[in-house]
């Protein structure tokens, strides 16, 4: 464990989590959230999970951020609240 | 509660649920502590014995598929449920009138051109092999079932998405990926029900060293192990391709992203 990687990935999963609830475009929310998965699963890495952290790059990082953009081609881009 | 409106309704909850997680997880043990109770039998026994009654490298895979292998049955049919619950939510089998369709998004951001359809082409093959390969590594190195059934359905996504929703379909259609999910799910609770009628408990691998040529009890349940893998992989791969063509067509199948 490097402290300074693991502060780095944490600020930066902070981040991503706030941006994708705050964004109102939800196609960029997506893409936020997919963004956010990819850190989760370097932070998964750099503990050792590495099981885990396939994981969470193959369904979090990939297949949900698909479903998330099909859902909002198929229906509204912008959100109302 | 209409002053505070649904978000910040959903802030309360978050931040009461954060003080109560934060609260709860003074109790746990310190971070790798060798006197909690799970390092002191459980784990040293997975991190000892794994290689000697399963001859399977990857503790994880093992404890998955094997110690835990209930568990990990239970979570397919979750998924299958998952796949399932979007067929009915989402699937029109009639041709309804178009009634209401909300706004579509411009047809710029869902043109496709020759470049991103020839890298696709060329891409998917190798794809498809490194899922197999994560499938049948998964002893020996990190993945397994779950994540090798998700590249592999990736991979038909990824073509549903560089051409469309029709050619995808062709490959794999409709009823053969119903098909397709529902096997994956019975070859787990199939190979757990061999084990129970070869005289073993349900998903004791070591019974099956009585069917398989030239195996003991220990490769009998790296064996079983490598089955089920199979039937997980089959079983997410169909669902992965069922949900996203129940999304991205709105349930019509006729035309994807």
């Amino acid at each position: 464990m490097i402290w300074q990687f693991d502060l780095i990935i944490l600020t930066l999963v902070v981040i991503c989590a706030i941006a994708a609830i705050c964004l109102k475009d939800l196609l960029s929310a997506a893409v936020v959230l997919g963004a956010y998965s990819f850190l989760m699963c370097l932070l998964w890495t750099e503990m050792g999970a590495v099981d885990v952290a396939f994981t969470e790059a193959a369904v979090g990082a990939g297949v949900s951020t698909i479903f998330f953009l099909s859902a909002v081609f198929r229906t509204t881009r912008r959100t109302k609240d | 509660m209409k002053f505070l409106g649904i978000k910040g309704f959903g802030l309360i909850a978050v931040c009461v649920t954060g003080i109560l997680l934060v609260v709860a997880v003074g109790d746990f043990p310190n971070w790798g502590d060798p006197q909690s109770p799970a390092s002191r039998h459980l784990s040293p026994h997975y991190i000892t014995e794994t290689l000697e009654e399963t001859a399977v490298p990857n503790i994880v895979t093992s404890v998955l598929a094997d110690y835990r292998g209930f568990d990990t049955m239970f979570e397919t049919a979750v998924i299958f449920t998952a796949g399932v619950a979007v067929i009915f939510v989402l699937r029109v089998l009639r041709s309804a009138k178009e009634s209401a369709v909300p706004e579509e998004m411009d047809p710029e951001l869902t043109h496709t051109d020759v470049i991103i359809r020839t890298i696709v082409r060329l891409l998917i093959p190798f794809i498809q092999l490194f899922a197999l390969y994560v499938v049948m590594h998964g002893h020996h190195s990190p993945g397994g079932g779950f994540q090798g059934g998700v590249m592999l359905g990736a991979s038909f996504i990824l073509l549903a998405i560089s051409y469309d929703l029709k050619t995808a379909l062709r490959r794999l259609s409709e009823r053969k990926v119903l098909i397709l999910g529902g096997v994956g799910v019975l070859i787990y609770a199939g190979i757990g029900t061999i084990c129970l009628l070869l005289g073993g408990n349900f998903l004791d691998y070591s019974a099956l060293a009585k069917i398989l040529p030239a195996t003991d009890t220990v490769m009998a349940r790296s064996h079983g192990m490598l089955g089920i893998e199979i039937g997980v992989a089959i079983a997410v791969m169909a669902i992965m391709m069922v949900i996203y063509a129940n999304l991205s067509s709105r349930g019509k199948y006729d035309k994807g992203l």
